[in-house]
């Protein structure tokens, strides 16, 4: 799929990206634009792209001195990696955006807001005002291979961020966590170049899902490519991410929707968005809560059906981060059909498997039978 | 594990207790089904599966008759190279087994020389030979159903003396009982002659899934295997068949709840020609399709249709109901064979290269050509061969009791074939001397502590195994055929008292209030939307299916009929649980998994 709008952009729509714009707008908002082509549900919001980050970078650091100093420092040198890093860090975040960026973010931000009102004033609610639309602001690198994919969970994610200046923040946040010590001593390890580097930040409207997860298109324990693996908890899928629950598993074969696996977790915390606070409430779960399952077979064997949908788009297996809807008043009108109240929140190829392999089990022989006896002429 | 805690074991067979007011159970059975003291060294399983009740003195020969034609088909016949046969031992009434397993890698290979050679030969001409397997059972069921029991009258007939026969009636008092006996054996061999080769194909393939897909149940790869049409469907669908000619007819308003076969029959025979057209679409449905046993076929209290007519007749309302609203629908065989269709062509694409599916191919096409006689076999031996071979048992007990040795023809059950014999001779010599049998102060207060022994046993509850707990059990044809693996000898160590475990023999989770039946006959209280609980569902149960939510039985397999149907309606269903049947009520609020083959009581 080929990249669509002008490349030069600095803040650009999901709907309109695709697989072409993964250098410009980074994996994650990429292949939400992807899954929004695929016709799946993907909570609305834009990117700030890779060209804001390079003007931004240009303005604080013309020279690239910085950077250069970064680069030269020693890998095993963790002190000074960590002077550094702050010192970068801080000129980040206290930089104000161009202004060309922050036009730009403050429009799409305005549109987005404006979309929400239209929901809630559809139904009967008072608009809170574009401004006021809460948002996850989220990094979405740019690198492809592999190593940048377990690389991008050192940045950072922010959720239930409220405000027109609090997302310009969060945005400059999300920049400053390239800088992170684990991020940098992790390039200076591998001699990775530091001038090449560039991040999108994506900015979506917040949810406040019922129940969330990851989802893989392929066993995590055996790689049996026959089922879809599905890990959830209540609330904001960020406690499962986290590692404050142990999530509920289910196995869903993709064929017959046979659930051949089922676990319930105990789900000992809860991560949820308030529309009234900003950020994310943790709370202790509620005792009723925690060893019940979050989800029906029903939902599980839906969100299996939309894994498979992913997969397929993608053609590879993938690893994705879902939420299913509740009483989220904002998101009413999708109501009613388990696979309408599915979102998802990114899709990535799965990885470790991917590289594995596996060899053919049997081959042909010259008589069916000879099977029974290559078999069954064994020990056991 | 704990190191202060003793790890988890069973009882040794020697350290089984006698069941309370059953201590005299030895005398039941024949000193080659005890356990001897070097048993103990060896793992037992109790085979709840076709054995969930304590088991009636004669009713031993569905133990010791199956058991003696397997082991000689895998030991002897076609030399299967990693398995013997297998021995069984009873203890308080119930038979527990084991198998012998090879296990020296060179004997092995000698096995599987002489193995691959004969099986072949089956494979290759499979349903040729079980077209001539189908003639030798219909010979054999003509054979049994041809045995008369001598009426031993005063004198004999003339012709004895003019045809120069030469030989009196008491004589083929025994000729026929042992004819019974032998042909019971013989059916037995014709039972196993395919069925070993037919589990080695399902076990290969089910292997092959399990290695290729690790997560997939045996429950999918058994749905790509199923036949569509296959006779086991029969009897259900004849009995949909003479609803739709009742409705036609005009007779349908015969057929209401709890009618009873008697009068129907009678009411039919004063409809003029439409009683008789019904009544001649029903004599030819019954022969053969009624000889479907209640049960399946190893107790002789398990009746069929024909010696029973209350099933079909409990079933016949309904579905005649059923065809006046409109809403009769056939089996949708074509849908059914679309979808399994889907699934082996959708599991057939995720495999990883086409080396692969080539294998696959072969492998599930061997799967396809076995199945028709995996679950056919099943109407000629268990159910019609079974269900005469008991009648005739019964008849030589209606012999015993009129000669007053026995209180009533059904106590012949109490009695080993081998003291049938003894009692028979009995009969015989007090015929022929014109004195009164000896056997009535003998055998009736046997039969009589027998029943009362029988009910006794009826209360202890069987260890699911006994003896040291096995390294590795993956015993393909255990497995197969009891669902035994490893995980399920973990959940008997750790056993779970809220919890009744069987075999997923069909996938989902549902709740619901239990309709526990003990009889067929029952059928008709069961309501919408209940979950089935039942000894054994056999195709007599078929009726019931478009009704419930969810079957639980105490015996069955993941092949077994049962299950099946209920991967074809799309229930969850739990089967050989053992005593699900004793352990849930009628009314009890039940959760089926039918994933795990667990049934939990939850209100």
């Amino acid at each position: 799929m080929e990249s669509s709008g002008a490349p030069t952009r600095l803040v650009r729509e999901i709907a309109d990206l695709g697989a072409g714009d993964l250098a410009s707008a980074g994996g994650k908002a990429a292949s939400l634009g992807e899954l929004t082509r695929a016709g799946l549900r993907v909570p609305p919001g834009y990117v700030v792209t890779a060209k804001a980050f390079a003007l931004a970078m240009a303005a604080l650091d013309p020279d690239g001195l910085l950077r250069d100093e970064i680069a030269r420092l020693p890998a095993d040198d963790l002190g000074a990696i960590g002077r550094a890093a702050a010192g970068v860090r801080a000129r980040i975040t206290a930089a104000p955006l161009p202004a060309s960026v922050a036009a730009e973010v403050t429009a799409a931000h305005g549109r987005l807001g404006a979309g929400a009102a239209e929901v809630t004033a559809a139904h009967g609610r008072l608009g809170a005002g574009a401004a006021a639309v809460a948002v996850a602001v989220r990094s979405s690198a740019t690198g492809e291979d592999s190593a940048e994919a377990s690389f991008a969970g050192l940045q950072d994610t922010y959720l239930g961020v409220g405000g027109l200046d609090a997302v310009l923040d969060r945005v400059r946040a999300c920049w400053a966590s390239l800088y992170n010590d684990e991020s940098v001593a992790y390039r200076r390890r591998l001699g990775l170049p530091e001038d090449g580097l560039g991040m999108g930040v994506v900015v979506q409207r917040m949810l406040s899902p019922r129940a969330a997860g990851v989802m893989f298109t392929r066993s995590p324990v055996t790689g049996d490519r026959s089922v879809v693996a599905i890990e959830a908890t209540w609330g904001l899928g960020s406690a499962l991410v986290a590692g404050e629950v142990t999530p509920d598993s289910f196995t869903v074969s993709k064929v017959t929707g046979e659930i051949t696996g089922r676990r319930v977790g105990s789900k000992l915390r809860l991560q949820t968005f308030l529309a009234s606070e900003p950020g994310v409430t943790a709370v202790a779960m509620p005792i009723e809560m925690r060893g019940r399952p979050c989800l029906t077979d029903d939902e599980a064997r839906t969100l299996a059906r939309v894994a498979r949908r992913v997969e397929e788009h993608f053609g590879s297996p993938q690893d994705i981060e879902w939420a299913l809807l509740g009483d989220d008043p904002a998101f009413s009108s999708l109501h009613g059909e388990t696979a309408d109240r599915i979102m998802l929140l990114q899709s990535r190829p799965e990885t470790v498997w991917a590289a594995r392999g596996r060899s053919p089990v049997a081959s042909p022989q010259p008589r069916a039978s000879d099977h029974i006896l290559s078999r069954l002429g064994k020990p056991l | 594990m704990d190191g202060n805690e003793s790890a988890p074991r069973f009882p040794l067979p020697s350290e089984i207790a006698d069941a309370p007011g059953a201590e005299g159970w030895r005398s039941m059975y024949p000193y080659f089904t005890r356990f001897q003291p070097e048993d103990d060294q060896r793992f037992w399983f109790y085979n709840s599966m076709h054995f969930p009740e304590p088991m009636p003195a004669f009713d031993t020969v569905t133990a010791e008759v199956p058991y003696s034609a397997i082991g000689a088909n895998t030991a002897r016949v076609f030399v299967f190279p990693t398995t013997l046969g297998i021995e069984h031992r009873i203890v308080n009434g119930r038979v527990y087994i084991t198998a012998i397993p090879v296990t020296d890698p060179e004997e092995i290979g000698r096995r599987a020389a002489i193995f691959g050679e004969r099986a072949a030969h089956y494979y290759e001409n499979w349903d040729a030979l079980y077209e001539g397997w189908k003639l030798r059972m219909r010979a054999l069921i003509g054979e049994i159903e041809s045995i008369t029991v001598p009426e031993l009258p005063e004198f004999e007939d003339l012709e004895v003396v003019t045809e120069a026969r030469g030989v009196a009636q008491n004589h083929y008092v025994r000729e026929n009982f042992h004819r019974c006996i032998d042909l019971f054996s013989k059916m037995w061999h014709h039972h196993t002659e395919m069925l070993m080769l037919g589990y080695g194909a399902y076990v290969v393939f089910f292997q092959f899934c399990q290695q290729a897909f690790p997560e997939i149940s045996d429950q999918t790869a058994a749905r790509m295997v199923a036949g569509i049409d296959v006779i086991m469907y029969r009897p259900d669908d004849e009995l949909r068949k003479l609803a739709r000619i009742a409705v036609q007819a005009g007779v349908d308003d015969l057929f209401t709840e709890g009618c009873s076969p008697d009068e129907v029959l009678a009411a039919l025979a004063d409809r003029g020609s439409a009683g008789q057209t019904w009544l001649a679409a029903f004599e030819q449905a019954r022969e053969p399709w009624f000889n479907v046993s209640t049960g399946d076929g190893f107790y002789h209290h398990h009746r069929s249709w024909a010696d029973d007519l209350t099933v079909p007749f409990t079933a016949l309302p309904r579905y005649v109901a059923q065809v006046r609203d409109g809403s009769l629908a056939d089996r949708p065989t074509e849908a059914l064979r679309a979808e399994r269709e889907r699934i082996a062509t959708e599991y057939r694409e995720l495999l990883v290269s086409e080396e692969e599916r080539g294998a696959f191919d072969q492998m599930l096409g061997l799967c396809r050509l076995v199945f028709p006689f995996v679950e056919d076999h099943k109407f000629y031996c268990e159910h019609w061969f079974t269900s005469q071979f008991f009648g005739k048992i019964r008849e030589f007990g209606g012999l015993l009791a009129r000669f007053g040795v026995l209180a009533e023809a059904e106590d012949v059950f109490q009695l080993h074939h081998t003291e049938i014999d003894q009692a028979l001779s009995d009969v015989m010599l007090a015929w022929a001397a014109g004195g009164p049998p000896l056997g009535a102060a003998h055998w009736r207060p046997i039969v009589a502590e027998r029943k009362r022994m029988l009910a006794a046993l009826r209360d202890w509850s069987p260890p699911p195994a006994l003896g040291p707990v096995p390294e590795a059990l993956n015993d393909p044809a255990v497995r197969m055929l009891w669902g035994v693996t490893q995980q399920t000898i973990e959940a008997w160590l750790r056993p779970d008292e809220s919890a009744i475990r069987g075999f997923g023999a069909s996938s989902g989770i549902v709740e619901g209030p239990a309709r526990v039946l003990t009889d067929v006959n029952q059928i008709g209280e069961v309501r919408d939307g209940e979950i089935l609980v039942c000894p054994v569902t056999a195709p007599s149960w078929a009726p019931v299916f478009g009704k419930i939510k969810a079957a639980v039985s105490d015996i069955g397999g993941s092949m077994s009929h049962a299950a099946i149907v209920a991967r074809e309606y799309g229930l969850p269903a739990v089967v050989g649980t053992g005593d699900a049947t004793k352990r849930i009520r009628t009314g009890q609020l039940v959760r089926v998994d039918g994933d795990r083959g667990i049934v939990r009581v939850i209100g």
